[in-house]
């Protein structure tokens, strides 16, 4: 029994000394697990090279179980010094519950455009709870070997992309278009948000729906839907029953040509992929001048206002909003784009392809996330439903946009 | 003298009645409770840490029986529902006597055989097969395009499951070959435990096989079929897993496998997007309840009270 009580106070006593040690330490929560290693080998002895007095701890949590346990770590007030943080609604939630502390007064804001800003302030733009860390872009990536065998050109307008996918079919070798319906998100975030910024002319689309200047009702919005009604004749036999996994296969495994997709797949696909691909940017409505792609703005992070080392957390966040980082990043998670507003140099070759349309064309986020995420049924779970009904051929593209329209005169102000 | 009351029987109930009422009476009528209250939305100026819920009485249940928003689904999913149980009660049952009927024929070699493969789906984790029927019914990895186009019939090939008219056939059928072993288990139990010389005394008399069927086995095992139709209901109407594991929680194409469950599911713990919405979710448990209880005692009263038992 002394033993025991000899034993417990010499613990005791560690552990309150230890204590001290730790007491620099700052804490980054956050959901990708997949991206550890470029945190623990690169970011961060990289800012321990600038700050060798700060120690940065990474520490990821399961993606699906993320908002949960960090919702629950802020309210028991044992959650680490910095947060990682989806963009818009759920955040906002977070910020507004007094979690999160405000961070208009950092140094190094200005390095980020405002719409890379919104997804992390308040609707007034009046407190920022996030300094933005990254995006992600869609686009089209294709089979090169596909290509050249048909000798195939990458498609600039809407025209040439159908006649590059009319061709691929009367080939018959290949399924020109890897994508299926039976999740709903796939297609309606990698066709829809996709080809969407060139209907709706990016920024300019996005701000009139939420002032409501703009209605799903009108022509530009119909015949997205029609153009993507037309997707469905150069897709899979079955289409309405293939998954997302399921299209991701068909294109690695070189059955099909092209696949409508987003960056982040950048990764996974030049490890599983044994040909060369590429990615063209979305084909621009023939007639158009300006291109517009989608550049979500897609992880942020954020400083927890009961943080126990708040001073060092702002060093680490300042430090983040530089070049150094953007630079380190970009090339550590290929597919994941800093936001910063500076040139940034990548060497993943896909990833610098898909880097080159910020140059030449105006870049959007989802059009369906910021304000209009909000209400039930969101703008976005209406979208998944009618985008999937149009490409099935079960839903009218004018009923598409009805329905899109009525879900959002159903709570929100601007459209009622 | 006055019969002292037997306090032990207090005693000895007290523990089982204590833990049930905890976790099953409780949380049922909390559920009722909360379902009169709004829910505090994320609205405009998100004030949600307040977690005030204002009383609303029965606006919850107009809502989701008249209100565009959440009658649509709801008629859907109910409509499906009712499909969906349809389809097991007028397949399900009858495919599960049957194989019970040939079971219980004493002249079968490798009977239990027979029994243990039958039963074995159903001892099978519901991801697993909502795996596999997925590969399997796959226009591009399945096999139903190879065995058909052995026969030459590949052209009636479609995605059963993607398709909004076949989705839901699909889903119910998958459900009834996983199951069926529950009722002809149950109605084996019961054909074999009809007594030797009753059976014996038909021949005796000379009834056919067809007939003994018909007018001796039957009859007896009816109770029995009762109990089965309302597990059946009870279960259906519950149904969450495999619709899941199949189709997830959209329950697509277009709600085309939305039940009761998935929308419960999609309503009070929300979805990619969208924030649940408890009170909500709430009224459509409570419905549900209500749902199945009047499915049962319609069983209690009109089917149970008025069946013949034989004693044997």
């Amino acid at each position: 029994m002394r033993k025991l009580i000899s034993s417990f106070i010499i613990f005791t006593a560690f552990i309150f000394t230890a204590l001290p040690v730790f007491s620099g330490t700052v804490i980054i929560e956050s959901w990708r697990n997949d991206d550890a290693d470029a945190w623990n080998d690169k970011i961060i002895p990289a800012f321990n090279a600038k700050h060798p007095d700060i120690e940065v701890v990474f520490q990821a949590t399961i993606p699906a179980q993320y908002s949960a346990s960090i919702s629950a770590k802020l309210e028991g007030g044992n959650a680490g010094d910095l947060i990682t943080l989806i963009p818009f609604d759920a955040s906002l939630k977070l910020f507004n519950r007094g979690w999160l502390a405000s961070l208009n007064d950092l140094g190094g804001l200005e390095n980020y455009p405002q719409v890379a800003k919104d997804a992390w302030s308040t609707d007034n733009q009046s407190d920022l709870f996030g300094v933005p860390m990254a995006s992600v872009s869609h686009g089209f990536m294709y089979n090169k070997d596909i290509f050249k065998e048909l000798g195939l050109s990458v498609p600039k307008t809407e025209s040439e992309f159908f006649n590059v996918l009319e061709k691929i079919k009367s080939d018959g070798n290949y399924i020109p278009l890897a994508i299926g319906t039976a999740d709903t998100w796939a297609i309606s975030t990698m066709g829809f948000q996709n080809i969407g910024p060139n209907y709706w002319a990016g920024e300019k689309g996005r701000k009139g729906i939420l002032t409501g200047d703009e209605k799903f009702t009108d022509d530009h919005y119909v015949s997205l839907f029609e153009t993507l009604g037309k997707w469905s004749n150069y897709m899979a036999d079955g289409y309405q029953a293939q998954t997302y996994p399921d299209s991701q296969n068909l294109f690695t495994l070189g059955d099909a040509a092209i696949y409508p997709t987003g960056s982040w797949e950048i990764f996974t696909f030049s490890q599983n992929a044994d040909f060369e691909f590429s990615a063209f940017a979305p084909p621009t409505r023939d007639g158009q001048s300006n291109c517009y792609i989608d550049d979500h703005t897609d992880i942020g992070i954020g400083l927890n206002s009961k943080a126990k080392n708040p001073a060092e957390a702002k060093v680490f966040l300042e430090w983040l909003t530089g070049a150094e980082f953007a630079e380190i990043f970009a090339n550590e998670v290929p597919g994941f784009f800093p936001l910063h507003s500076h040139s940034i140099s990548v060497n993943d070759p896909v990833a610098k392809e898909f880097i080159s349309w910020k140059d030449t064309c105006d870049t959007t986020i989802r059009n369906s996330y910021h304000i209009v995420g909000r209400g039930e049924p969101n703008l976005e779970s209406v979208l998944y439903e009618v985008v999937s009904g149009v490409v099935n051929g079960t839903v009218t593209p004018a009923e598409a946009a009805e329905r899109a329209e009525a879900s959002l005169a159903n709570w929100y102000e601007p459209h009622q | 003298m006055k019969k002292k009351f037997p306090l032990h029987i207090i005693v000895f109930l007290f523990p089982a009645c204590f833990i049930y009422s905890i976790f099953m009476i409780y949380p049922l009528i909390d559920t009722m409770r909360v379902s009169l209250y709004t829910q505090n939305l994320l609205g405009e100026n998100m004030d949600d840490s307040s977690g005030v819920r204002a009383f609303i009485g029965l606006r919850n249940y107009y809502d989701l029986f008249f209100n565009d928003t959440w009658s649509w689904h709801f008629w859907n999913a109910l409509k499906n529902n009712i499909y969906f149980f349809l389809l097991h009660i007028s397949i399900q049952t009858p495919v599960g006597l049957l194989i019970a009927a040939f079971l219980s024929n004493k002249e079968l070699k490798l009977k239990n055989t027979y029994r243990t493969l039958i039963f074995l789906p159903a001892m099978m984790s519901i991801v697993i097969v909502g795996y596999i029927f997925n590969l399997i019914l796959s226009s591009l990895w399945g096999i139903p395009q190879t065995i058909l186009g052995l026969v030459g019939l590949e052209d009636i090939v479609q995605p059963w499951l993607g398709l909004k008219g076949s989705a839901l056939i699909t889903v119910s059928l998958i459900s009834i070959w996983q199951f069926v072993g529950i009722p002809m288990l149950l109605f084996y139990a019961a054909l074999v435990s009809i007594p030797e010389e009753i059976l014996d005394a038909a021949k005796v008399d000379g009834s056919s096989g067809y007939n003994t069927f018909w007018k001796i086995k039957f009859p007896l095992i009816l109770p029995t079929i009762g109990l089965m139709c309302v597990l059946t209901y009870v279960g259906n109407f519950n149904a969450f897993d495999l619709i899941y594991a199949i189709k997830n929680i959209y329950a697509g194409p277009e709600f085309s496998t939305d039940l009761m469950g998935t929308f419960f599911y999609r309503t009070f713990f929300g979805y990619q997007h969208q924030l649940g919405n408890p009170t909500m979710g709430a009224t459509v448990a409570s419905t549900t309840f209500v749902i199945i209880l009047v499915g049962v005692v319609f069983y209690l009263y009109a089917f149970q009270k008025r069946i013949t038992r034989y004693q044997y």
